[in-house]
């Protein structure tokens, strides 16, 4: 009898959530497998019917060279957010508890602060008029007629800046449980200072390294303000493709054939990570969120 | 021994990464020429210009009603949500419950964009201010239960078991004992949500329709045409907006983390 309550209870506390889920996450991502194999209707809705052609359209060089650069883009800005990240995080783990928490707030406040605006201001210290091309122009270190936005530095450096907060608190948080004697033991033992710290630190926080990268390079795959506010026609990404598609010739069913290419491109670093851990150990709970 | 200095300077450089951006979009906010890059004088002129703009007042006003209802409908169903998670941990249906809240976060928002678009067209639905309400607790829903599942988790539950013992009913016990004492939880989860909603680009640029224009839309498209000193404005308007939302959660985590230590 009391189990039954109990089964009762869970399934009403369960139930809202669920269904909401299923209603507007689960079946949504379905249908997006589904409509891509519909034809487009003319009046930018889907038609009737099947067909396989806008799959086998993504074959085009144009979208193979796009997916590419999106990889490369993800892959270099994960590898800039990562270099960066892990200094600040060791340093602002290892600051004095007062000094720490001011400079842990410092790191939240972009955290919060709008995506749109931050992608804004650098449009505008990059622009020809903008304060960043005066100052190196005026320092000699770039030609006057040279052209700092729309290009792929610039979304590559948007990007880091956009995403780095996301890689600073996962690995702050195993920064700041780290326990350093180990690293004083490797000194004492001889071990160099980096040396130790690529030795014991970094195996020390593995788990976190690769939360970091996980949310620095999946959010990038899907990157779309940021080549389309920074960037040119030269440094599209697959959400740009996208985008076009849903709101510039309205041909919905192949912005689906192009977010199956993302969801695989997404999928793929998430299932290497699972089964390497699932080798590991099953135990272990994700960061960022406790498992129940 | 000596600590390396290289991880401080790292992090100096890195504060002055974040925040020059910020820092001189705020700045330039108050020129009064045109173009950023030269100060031709203080001038609040840009705020008085966007005051009279009815354009941002409909939309701020889209934008909050949007974020209230998410908040709401969130909340509820990230918490109840989060109380299955916790109390029923060790059912197998709970874990594909947790599976459903998790992945939502680790989808790019263009794909949750296009998914939701692709269904509201198939089902007919009409696009406007309901439809990014859908899709807004949709993303909402994973944050609140895990910012709440993580108070659950420190929540000293013989509280509850006490106030049975003492004869409060199961409905009595959660009223007035579980949500007073999970109350900093609930308001930080609620203001993530609100946070979220009002923030939200990609995700609502899908599902938006005609007449449901929302700030960062307006934005959006500020910034695609050009009004420069405009869009500084609002900036710093939501800027400061932010900061303040940043430093009310601050204090809500801190005195939660009081009670949750007592």
């Amino acid at each position: 009898m009391k189990n039954l309550r109990r089964r009762g209870q869970e399934f009403f506390l369960t139930l809202p959530s669920f269904f909401w889920l299923s209603l507007f996450f689960l079946i949504p991502t379905a249908l997006v497998f589904i409509l891509a194999f519909r034809p487009a209707d003319p009046f930018g809705g889907i038609g009737r019917g099947w067909t396989t052609a806008t799959i086998k359209g993504l074959a085009d060089p144009q979208y193979l060279a796009i997916a590419w650069r999106t990889l490369w883009v993800s892959f270099l800005s994960t590898a800039f957010c990562l270099l960066l990240a892990v200094p600040t995080a060791y340093a602002v783990a290892r600051a004095p508890e007062r000094r720490r928490n001011l400079l842990l707030m410092l790191v939240i406040v972009p955290f919060w602060t709008s995506f749109l605006i931050r992608v804004f201001a650098w449009k505008s210290i990059l622009h020809p008029e903008g304060l960043i091309k005066k100052a190196l122009v005026f320092c000699g270190l770039v030609d006057p007629s040279s052209q700092l936005l729309y290009n792929l530095g610039a979304v590559i450096l948007v990007t880091v800046y956009t995403f780095l907060p996301f890689a600073i608190l996962p690995i702050y948080a195993a920064a700041e449980k780290f326990d350093y004697r180990l690293l004083e033991a490797a000194r004492d033992l001889g071990a160099r200072p980096f040396q130790a710290f690529r030795k014991v630190f970094l195996p020390g926080i593995r788990q976190a390294l690769v939360t970091a990268v996980l949310v620095v390079f999946i959010p990038s795959l899907g990157s779309y303000i940021v080549p389309d506010i920074v960037g040119g026609p030269g440094s599209e990404m697959l959400g740009n493709k996208i985008a076009q598609r849903v709101f510039v010739d309205r041909n919905l069913p192949l912005a689906g054939g192009l977010s199956i290419v993302l969801i695989l491109a997404v999928l793929a670093p998430l299932l290497g990570v699972l089964a390497l851990q699932g080798k590991k150990a099953r135990i272990q709970p994700p960061e960022g969120g406790g498992k129940p | 021994m000596k600590r390396s200095r290289f991880p401080f300077i790292v992090t100096g450089l890195v504060l002055v990464f974040f925040y020059l951006p910020i820092l001189i979009l705020v700045v330039d906010s108050f020129n009064a020429s045109r173009f950023g890059g030269a100060w031709r004088g203080f001038s609040i002129k840009w705020y008085v210009r966007l005051f009279h703009e009815p354009a941002i007042w409909t939309a701020a006003r889209n934008t909050l009603v949007i974020a209230l209802i998410v908040t709401f409908v969130s909340l509820l169903l990230g918490t109840t949500s989060a109380l299955a998670l916790h109390r029923f941990s060790k059912s197998r249906f709970q874990r594909v419950h947790y599976t459903l809240i998790y992945t939502p976060l680790v989808v790019p928002e263009i794909l949750m964009g296009i998914s939701l678009l692709m269904a509201f067209v198939a089902a007919g639905v009409k696009l406007g201010m309901g439809t990014i309400i859908l899709a807004h607790v949709t993303f909402c829903i994973s944050y609140v239960a895990l910012v709440v599942l993580g108070r659950l988790q420190d929540f000293d539950f013989t509280v509850v078991e006490a106030a049975r013992d003492l004869g409060a009913t199961g409905w009595t016990a959660t009223r007035r004992v579980l949500l007073p004492m999970l109350a900093p939880g609930l308001a930080a989860a609620g203001l993530i949500a609100f946070t979220l909603s009002v923030d939200d680009f990609v995700i609502t640029f899908f599902v938006a329709g005609p007449g449901s224009t929302t700030l960062p839309i307006r934005v959006y498209s500020m910034i695609k045409h050009g009004a420069t000193p405009l869009i500084n404005a609002l900036s710093t308007l939501l800027l400061a907006l932010t900061f303040t939302t940043v430093l009310v959660s601050q204090r809500l985590s801190k005195s939660g983390a009081l009670e949750g230590g007592q």
